[in-house]
């Protein structure tokens, strides 16, 4: 399994937790559990899980690296993060601590185990090397003229035969009282 | 003027009668836990108690659908043994794979509902347990606390915590192993994931594994009670449940019993799970039979042709088969489809080295070598299939409309290469009277080991003076100035620059209103088969492009459209 990224399935699966997190939050503080608080917990931390993770990374081995609709804003506030969010042992340690205040409440334990398993993943592209480098849009390069065309050209360009070349009699606008050879200018 | 029905009725019907049965279940189920049985149930969790049994139903449902789609060879069984049906009905059987993502999506969802349904019973359940005073909860929960068999609340003490309470019952455990292997499933099935890096996909997949004993077991501890029916007799709810504080003392309301409902997701999903474990010991034997590679052939733009051979393999146009090399992968099968026609003695098939296995392959079937290899030194093959892609139907109209993106042009060259057998051999059963054959190429190299094929058919034809039998069209839709400068110069010539061809290579995406206008003047009342084998964008567009210009007139012509996916 050489080519895989793991991060790109890291991130699928932390991005599906931030949801669960959320989810299990809302549910908990809505229905106003005991120990409420946690679930407030996993509100902010679903929604800080999202943001984090929305945004793909650019892929390092394959060609094209293809951006969820709208990343554009979150991409440029995670870059501005810089190694912290670039690098993958610091994000798999951000997750692996993040995870720990959902295990004290059942709404919240779901998210907790997801956002642990998405760290393993995240520690294992880590260790692979991986890192987190954002899609920027594409710099439109200026079409210039190839080196060739800075002079004037200096060979005819290419023509058809001389038979094809001239010009038939009917069609003619005119008729040239002087006959037309291959050899006159 | 479009004929929408014609294309699509028949898929909306199915997935409206799926829809319909999800919704009856979901509210029949709903309706069956607000009866007087789980009255007192209700007194405990309210209203949590439906939420959590409706999409229970759901589940057991689309759980029992999720394997069927998936078997591979019973679906080709049945495609064979519909030969006699009409095409819209196999058409279907096409479909499978968007059906099976349709089904999980849906499981999904009522897991989720489920789920929710189940925080606040086990909030409330153990609300019920921490009561000081002596409410209704309160009493309720107190039954059965000698005699374990009676109680109604499933949580039996005090000391304890919702949390801790899923991880010890049969049902919560089992819970969250089947919801992990969910989430683990659809999370590695998502696009990207799985057009990348096919082997993630496809070893989490097995998951599903874990989730089906899950889902199987979920129910053995019996925690969703309600009242015995005996106990319905002695204890109504509409009568005693104001009296809770005298239960046993008056003789009018004894104490209720309770009992649990016994497991019922296995008599859902046993028989799809029995089918599914046949179906990979069908795959499973038929990867065992002997294949040998009788020729290796590389070709330009990375592309790697196995011919092989194998007792008894029949097969039909633009099918495809698995394909494992044990001694790239023991685990792995990829599918590719077959390049040959069935009339030759062998069959073949075009890999396009695009990862890890494709790679390894090569390199074991000494790609990289220039030198003749030996025979015995190519690797061993397993084989399962072939499995039926909507290409069989090609020859079941009199008018063919082919178009390949790129590699997707190979089932279309077994369709071509049998086409030419059958000419060869004046097979008069060829029921195709005309083709049209586009093919969507961006880089040039693509062409070369295609233009073989079609320059024998081309000269074929001008012999046999049926030269409008086949039409094609090649366009070469990426292209740069340097490549411009090169046709602008030769375009005088007989023959294509790029193929060598008579018929000159176009460049851009073909204009499709205007095809599909000219073809439909060309062929009126007719039904023309469309055939795509390529991305999902051009599929919208030539599935659009069918429904507009059909008639509505059930005389006129029909475009019927048909895709190819993997």
């Amino acid at each position: 399994m050489g080519q895989i990224e793991w991060a790109m399935w890291a991130n699928e699966q932390a991005l599906a937790t931030g949801l669960i997190l959320l989810t299990g939050g809302i549910v908990g503080v809505a229905g106003q559990f005991k120990d409420w608080q946690f679930a407030a917990y996993g509100i902010a931390a679903g929604v800080f899980i999202c943001l984090l993770e929305y945004p793909r990374g650019k892929r390092k081995n394959k060609g094209t690296s293809i951006e969820r609709m709208g990343q554009r804003y979150l991409t440029i506030c995670v870059k501005a993060f810089g190694p912290l969010t670039r690098n993958y042992f610091v994000r798999a340690g951000l997750h692996a601590v993040l995870s720990i205040p959902g295990g004290f409440m059942l709404p919240t334990v779901l998210g907790c185990v997801c956002v642990a398993i998405a760290s393993l993943i995240y520690l294992l592209a880590a260790i692979r090397g991986e890192q987190w480098e954002p899609i920027m849009p594409q710099v439109e390069s200026k079409q210039r003229p190839g080196e060739s065309m800075k002079e004037p050209p200096s060979n005819p360009p290419p023509r058809l035969p001389a038979e094809l070349r001239r010009k038939r009699q009917e069609d003619a606008a005119y008729v040239n009282p002087i006959p037309i050879s291959v050899n006159s200018v | 003027m479009g004929n929408w029905v014609v294309n699509e009725g028949l898929s909306i019907l199915v997935i409206l009668v799926w829809l319909g049965i999800n919704i009856f279940l979901f509210v029949y189920y709903y309706i069956v836990y607000l009866d007087e049985r789980f009255y007192y149930t209700r007194v405990l969790i309210g209203d949590a108690l439906s939420w959590a049994r409706a999409p229970a139903a759901c589940l057991n449902f689309n759980c029992m659908l999720i394997l069927l789609p998936v078997c591979r060879n019973l679906l080709s069984f049945l495609r064979g043994s519909c030969q006699c049906c009409s095409r819209n009905i196999t058409r279907q059987l096409d479909r499978n794979i968007t059906f099976h993502k349709l089904v999980a999506y849906m499981i999904a969802f009522h897991t989720a509902i489920h789920i929710i349904a189940h925080l606040f019973n086990f909030e409330r359940f153990m609300d019920a347990q921490l009561e000081q005073n002596e409410t209704i909860a309160y009493v309720l929960s107190q039954i059965g606390n000698g005699d374990n068999m009676l109680y109604l609340n499933p949580i039996r003490t005090n000391e304890t915590n919702p949390t801790f309470v899923a991880f010890t019952t049969i049902a919560g455990l089992s819970g969250v192993a089947s919801t992990l292997a969910l989430i683990l499933i659809i999370t590695s099935s998502m696009e990207v994931i799985r057009r990348s890096y096919f082997e993630v996909f496809w070893f989490t997949h097995h998951l599903f594994v874990i989730f089906f004993i899950g889902l199987v077991i979920h129910g053995v501890g019996e925690i969703v009670r309600g009242q015995t029916a005996s106990s319905v007799l002695t204890n109504k709810p509409s009568n005693c449940a104001a009296q809770y504080k005298d239960w046993g003392n008056v003789p009018d309301c004894p104490i209720p019993q309770f009992t649990g409902n016994p497991p019922m997701t296995w008599k859902w999903v046993i028989g799809p799970m029995v089918l599914y474990v046949f179906e990979r010991l069908v795959r499973f034997w038929r990867s065992k039979q002997k294949v040998v590679i009788t020729k290796v052939v590389t070709h330009p733009s990375k592309t790697l042709e196995l011919q092989m051979k194998k007792k008894g393999f029949k097969m039909e146009v633009g099918q495809y088969v698995n394909l494992q090399c044990p001694s790239v992968s023991q685990l792995e099968w990829h599918p590719f489809t077959l390049t040959s026609a069935p009339e030759e003695d062998h069959f073949s098939v075009h890999i396009r080295i695009v990862g890890d296995w494709t790679q390894q392959l090569f390199e074991a079937c000494g790609g990289e070598k220039k030198e003749f290899q030996e025979a015995w030194k190519l690797p061993k093959m397993a084989v399962d299939g072939p499995f039926g892609t909507a290409s069989e139907d090609v020859f079941r109209y009199e008018v063919v409309m082919l178009v390949g993106a790129g590699i997707g042009v190979t089932p279309f060259a077994s369709v071509l290469k049998s086409v030419w057998y059958r000419y060869f051999n004046n097979d008069t059963g060829l029921i195709p009277k005309k083709i049209y054959f586009y093919w969507l190429c961006r880089e040039t190299n693509a062409f070369e080991w295609f233009a073989d094929l079609l320059q024998s058919l081309e000269t074929q034809m001008l012999e046999r003076g049926n030269a409008d039998f086949l039409s094609y069209r090649i366009y070469l839709t990426g292209w740069d100035e340097a490549q411009a400068a090169h046709f602008t110069v030769h375009h005088e010539e007989e023959n294509d620059p790029i193929t060598g061809l008579k018929q000159k290579t176009l460049y851009g995406r073909p204009n499709w209103e205007n095809e599909f206008k000219t073809i439909a003047g060309n062929h009126p009342g007719a039904r023309i088969g469309v055939f795509l084998c390529g991305p999902e964008v051009l599929a919208k567009s030539l599935s659009k492009q069918s429904i507009n210009h059909s008639d509505a007139d059930p005389r006129g012509v029909h475009f019927i459209f048909n895709k190819e996916n993997f």
